[in-house]
């Protein structure tokens, strides 16, 4: 297996798309300031300005023309790498209270009349097997990052844990096996429910996974909390991504990071701003506190 | 373990099942839809035994309890089917469409004392909790007036024809996203004795409304208007909102945080100070063991299932759910409904006089 190196801080999107955790007023603030997708890619210039060079991002349809700029100049971008995390829920969601789960599988299926999609699309329905129909899925999503880096796959939240809840079996495996086989990439996984997660994953046979959850000091949002997600990661070894590291904003900066870069099973830490000067802010409290971590 | 039967698989119904599922102390013993694709599907990936018709399952099926979220017109005869058979009961909302036929059911639950509850998971979020606690407690004196809001982007366009798109099948925005709001604020304030001015509004359902609006008003004086829209594509996802006056300041809430402004002569709730206050849910959010789409979703369902193992008090039982039903009602009995009007008298235009030569009428 190659082994993908993942940078010690990652850039998220939530920021960019009206997504805050905290207040409506300011996810809409967010949303009006980066409705433009240069205004995006502004704050993504940034942040590989100082260093922070991958884009955990969903595969929401802006995030198609972010790849358009970046592959238009690869001079500038050649190093830049994106972790895209799938399904952007919301429109599936929506889907499927329109047109109900099949009439949503072929509105999201590919159309182009691909011999091997219309195969695995149509076996899969006849046969009620899952495992066509979630690689087609997954190639639908990444069809937009065609001629960019993308090292990295993630299954988003949502789906992860939908599919923890109801026991379904396989398909977390069959999700890595075709990102590994057709993408060269690494599979990752996020959830909310990470020691429910590693669990899942050890009994489908996905060996040391990368995983994304929250990881913060005050616990916020860890199902089971902190001592529970430790003692999970020691039983079932992972490479660990700690999101919502500021818990929406409930923990001062410094403090935040600190406790981060304490815990010797996070790999990697995301973290969403919208100004050069916050990402040069997070850049230094990360180099700061891992230096003295190192020292000590 | 309590042994649990979940009948419809759409949305709500997976997400149940999912945390069902995902609960130590549940026994999930039978699936129930009558889209045999979707069934089998999860028949052969879950195990979980699965059933086409709902009284074969309560017939074959060990069980204690069952989940209902099937369309809403159909909650009436499921829920007594379960009620006969001695079973435990959530049902997802609106209760029912005809509020005495829900007022019976609530009857029958409380007669054979089963535990029994319907799925407004607003009164599970932590920022609500918090309102309902400070309205409680009189925090902001008596309470005059409330703005109960709830928008979001389901119906963007005209579409094809689902239950969702018929009011008697419990379709429309005021089943499915009214609801909420308005049962907020009847767990504040209880059922309000009039609606005045409802307009259930199609915007581009053919058979259904898109938009409500409308009164509510309580003997005491308490008005609450109502404003939900489920065409607005400004909004990411439902956003449901309340905002009250009162004689002793203000309370604004939502999803994510509370706003408070209190006047400094009067009393100050513990952890409060006069002027504004600000909480996010960072701090109002109790955590729970298993996390889905929101803290919400599972402590309802935690609240139930322990409800059933060792009784005691829960939220949202069904005589509250009728409360809210009864409020639905009574905005398609005002639909529509002139309560003043105003005609212009048929007078002759006046002559233009000094003024009228002043505004520079020839």
């Amino acid at each position: 297996m190659t082994g993908h190196v993942m940078d010690r801080l990652l850039f998220g999107d939530n920021q960019f798309f009206g997504i805050n955790h905290m207040s409506e007023e300011k996810a809409r603030a967010q949303a009006m300031r980066f409705q433009r997708t240069q205004a995006i890619v502004d704050v993504l210039d940034a942040a590989l300005a100082e260093g922070v060079r991958t884009f955990m991002c969903t595969t929401h349809d802006r995030v198609g023309e972010i790849v358009a700029i970046m592959k238009a100049d690869p001079a500038k971008y050649g190093d830049f790498l994106f972790y895209p995390g799938m399904p952007y829920a919301h429109k599936y969601a929506n889907a499927v209270t329109e047109d109900g789960y099949l009439g949503t599988l072929k509105r999201f299926l590919p159309s182009e009349g691909l011999l091997d999609a219309a195969f695995r699309g149509t076996m899969s329905i006849a046969g009620k097997d899952v495992e066509g129909l979630i690689t087609l899925l997954v190639d639908a999503e990444m069809k937009m990052f065609d001629g960019v880096k993308a090292p990295v796959v993630f299954l988003q939240n949502v789906v992860v844990d939908l599919l923890l809840g109801l026991r379904f079996k396989d398909a977390f495996r069959i999700f890595a096996d075709h990102v590994r086989k057709r993408y060269g990439a690494e599979p990752g996984f996020i959830t909310m429910n990470l020691p429910l997660l590693l669990r899942a994953l050890e009994a489908q046979g996905v060996e040391n996974p990368i995983v994304c959850a929250n990881m913060n000091k005050i616990g916020f949002r860890m199902s089971g909390g902190w001592d529970a997600y430790a003692r999970a990661m020691e039983a079932y070894p992972c490479r660990a991504i700690a999101m919502s590291i500021y818990a929406s904003g409930a923990i001062p900066p410094a403090e935040a990071i600190a406790w981060v870069a304490a815990q010797p099973q996070i790999e990697s830490m995301v973290f969403g701003a919208s100004s050069r000067a916050n990402i040069r802010h997070t850049v230094e409290l990360v180099r700061a506190a891992d230096g003295a971590r190192r020292a000590a | 373990m309590i042994r649990v039967g979940v009948v419809g698989m759409g949305k709500m119904g997976l997400s149940h099942l999912s945390v069902l599922g995902a609960h130590p102390g549940v026994e999930v013993t039978g699936i129930c839809d009558n889209a045999k694709y979707v069934l089998d599907v999860l028949g052969k990936y879950t195990g979980f035994a699965t059933f086409t018709d709902y009284e074969r399952m309560l017939a074959a099926a060990p069980l204690d309890a069952v989940l209902i979220a099937t369309p809403s017109a159909a909650h009436g005869p499921m829920v007594r089917a379960a009620l006969n058979r001695g079973l435990h009961v959530f049902c997802e909302k609106p209760f029912c469409l005809d509020p005495a036929e829900g007022a019976a059911l609530a009857a029958m639950a409380d007669a054979k004392r089963l535990v029994c509850q319907v799925g407004y998971h607003n009164r599970f979020i932590g920022a609500f909790r918090e309102v309902k606690r400070l309205i409680d407690a009189n925090a902001i004196g008596r309470v005059t007036h409330v703005l109960a809001e709830a928008y979001g982007a389901v119906v963007t366009k005209p579409k094809g024809a689902s239950w969702r798109t018929q009011r008697a099948q419990g379709g429309g925005c005021l089943y499915d996203y009214a609801a909420h709001p308005i049962n907020l604020v009847t767990w504040l304030f209880g059922a309000p004795q009039a609606v005045a001015g409802a307009a259930l509004v199609p915007v581009f359902s053919a058979e259904t409304d898109d938009q409500v609006y409308g009164t509510l008003r309580w003997d005491g004086g308490l008005t609450a208007q109502v404003s939900v829209d489920w065409t607005d594509t400004s909004v990411r996802k439902m956003t449901t909102r309340l905002t009250l006056w009162g004689t002793g300041g203000r309370l604004y809430a939502d999803r994510q945080e509370i706003q408070l402004f209190l006047r400094d002569d009067g009393p100050i709730p513990d952890g409060y100070t006069p002027g504004w206050n600000v909480r996010y849910t960072t701090e109002l959010s109790d955590p729970v063991d298993f996390y889905l789409r929101g803290e919400e979703y599972s402590a309802q369902i935690d609240g139930w299932i322990a409800a059933i193992a060792a009784g005691g008090a829960r939220e949202n039982d069904f005589a509250s759910a009728v409360e809210t039903d009864r409020t639905l009602e009574m905005f398609i009995l005002n639909d529509g409904a002139v309560e003043a009007s105003f005609r212009a008298p048929a007078v002759a235009a006046p002559k233009p006089g000094l003024v009228g030569k002043l505004m520079g009428r020839r």
